[in-house]
């Protein structure tokens, strides 16, 4: 078995008319935490949905735990994703169940465990992201950040091999933002689990992060540890990290001439 | 010109397309055993779509029988045929009402909310971190759905029909005054149990797979917005009644046979 829990070479995707990656490489380590950050509308959720199989790539090899993704049956498919969990930006908690069933979806479907035992880990999970409290509540009763934290329990219910996180910090208060940030580095390490984080949370990301990956235009331009990304030759990478608006990272969708398109002939 | 046959061109493709995302839906979903712990989820949906169904396929059947009654009465009481009209009701609820009726109440009632839920589903990503649970959707979501639906819409059809009868009773014996062992005796006789039963249950078989395949295919295959979902739900009542309407022409033409 190789170290690299993730392999990606080459890939390749668009959608409609639009190129999203062009030649990405990608290497997400065993135990390890990894970053993937860029500008919004680079593919990063694009990414996490071709490694969980989701879409299909034009092009490339993405292997993930010694399997090569896209070339798998359907049941080959939903077996490896048992080892995965997955933290969507949405949260995506089935809404008709309460917060104690969600994580207990896992167990039920994949498992052929005894209700105690189930119960037991049910309330583990949920403390661990501090939520044992609100088992009885149901997803619509849950705000923002205690959804994700229940749907984070809900990931890692089954103890996977891997996760990923679709931006988990976005639009967290400053108090949960913290939790989640010493959720995600815990759990790595006392599950021995691999991690791929997708954020543009610069300050949260490089402080958990053992590597960063940083994609624009389809490919990556920069990847190491947080401190060497910041002294980054390039120029993109340093204007990303350091978030200044004006750079070689154009704030601009791709656009006709602004003057031509407001004065021009119509 | 060229446009226009570029436009019709590619709105054909975009329709054999969509059968064919279709036809891959349904095989994936009923190509599966479901395991002993997924029965319950059957329950359910045979409880939401087909009891919860109950209370307007009785009322409507209830009037409509009675309105029949009404009308045949009117016409049959001048050539003083009235004792007829058990076995006209009979036969006209059994052969083409009880089907097409329930059919078009069951899309509106019981598809429209399966398209609905599940567009909802897909919209808020329930369906995609099933999947990533190692859950198949199809099986989970979509199944229970869809034999719920092939269950249900025959046994609904079969009450439409029975309560019609009642209510066709009620007015026309009780209230009009029809002799009440002409009317059953001519449903009776007049009845039989292949050509009038066995083919109606053949066109509920029928409606039935297919409202509920329209409604899951439409819930699945939405686009995930609001306007999606509200297209994909009023697409699934559409379809569903035009397939009914048209299917039972057919099945008519074909299994009464010998019009011309």
């Amino acid at each position: 078995m190789t170290d690299n829990l993730i392999e990606i070479e080459g890939l390749r995707y668009s959608r409609g008319d639009r190129l999203i990656f062009d030649g990405l490489d990608l290497v997400v380590p065993r135990g390890e935490i990894t970053a993937l950050m860029g500008p919004s509308g680079t593919g990063k959720t694009t990414l996490l949905q071709i490694i969980g199989g989701q879409l299909k790539p034009d092009a490339g090899r993405v292997v993930v735990n010694g399997k090569d993704v896209p070339s798998l049956s359907r049941r080959e498919l939903f077996e490896l994703r048992k080892g995965m969990g997955m933290l969507f930006q949405s949260a995506a908690l089935f809404t008709e169940i309460s917060v104690y069933e969600n994580v207990a979806f896992p167990l039920r479907v994949h498992t052929e465990l005894p209700e105690d035992i189930v119960r037991d880990l049910v309330l583990m999970k949920l403390n661990a992201v501090g939520l044992r409290g609100a088992r009885d509540l149901m997803p619509s009763q849950l705000s923002g950040g205690m959804s994700r934290r229940v749907a984070l329990a809900r990931a890692i219910a089954l103890d996977p091999l891997f996760i990923m996180y679709d931006e988990p910090f976005t639009g967290q208060d400053p108090i949960a933002m913290g939790v989640l940030v010493s959720l995600i580095r815990g759990l790595n390490e006392s599950l021995s689990m691999t991690s791929l984080v997708v954020s543009h949370d610069i300050h949260e990301t490089a402080s958990i992060a053992d590597q960063i990956y940083v994609v624009a235009d389809g490919r990556v331009i920069g990847r190491g540890k947080p401190e060497i990304l910041r002294e980054s030759a390039s120029t993109q990478v340093r204007q990303f990290i350091n978030g200044d608006p004006d750079g070689p990272v154009p704030f601009h969708y791709p656009a006709d001439d602004f003057l031509e398109d407001v004065l021009g002939d119509r | 010109m060229l446009r226009f046959l570029r436009l019709v061109g590619q709105r054909g493709l975009d329709v054999l397309a969509s059968f064919g995302r279709a036809g891959i839906l349904l095989f994936l979903s009923l190509w599966h055993v479901p395991g002993r712990r997924e029965w319950s989820l059957y329950v359910k949906q045979v409880y939401q779509l087909g009891v919860m169904s109950m209370g307007i396929i009785v009322l409507s059947a209830f009037s409509i029988g009675a309105v029949l009654t009404l009308q045949f009465y009117t016409q049959l009481a001048r050539f003083g045929a009235q004792d007829s009209i058990g076995l006209g009701l009979a036969l006209v609820l059994l052969r083409e009402l009880g089907p097409v009726v329930t059919g078009l109440l069951f899309a509106g009632r019981a598809g429209s909310a399966v398209t609905a839920e599940i567009g909802l589903m897909k919209a808020t990503d329930q369906l995609s971190s099933m999947e990533m649970m190692g859950v198949d959707p199809l099986h989970r979501i979509v199944a229970p759905r869809l034999w719920a639906g092939f269950l249900c819409l025959p046994l609904l059809a079969m009450i439409f029909s029975a309560v019609a009868i009642w209510g066709g009773s009620v007015v026309g014996i009780d209230w009009l005054g029809i002799d009440d062992g002409q009317f059953w005796a001519g449903m009776q006789e007049g009845v039989e149990i292949g050509t009038d039963v066995g083919k109606g249950v053949v066109k509920c078989v029928v409606f039935g797979v297919v409202v509920s395949w329209i409604s899951v295919y439409q819930g699945y295959d939405c686009v995930p917005t609001s306007e999606g979902i509200s297209a994909a739900t009023t697409n699934s009542v559409v379809y569903s009644s035009i397939a009914v309407l048209a299917l039972d022409f057919l099945m008519t033409l074909v299994m009464y046979g010998e019009f011309k």
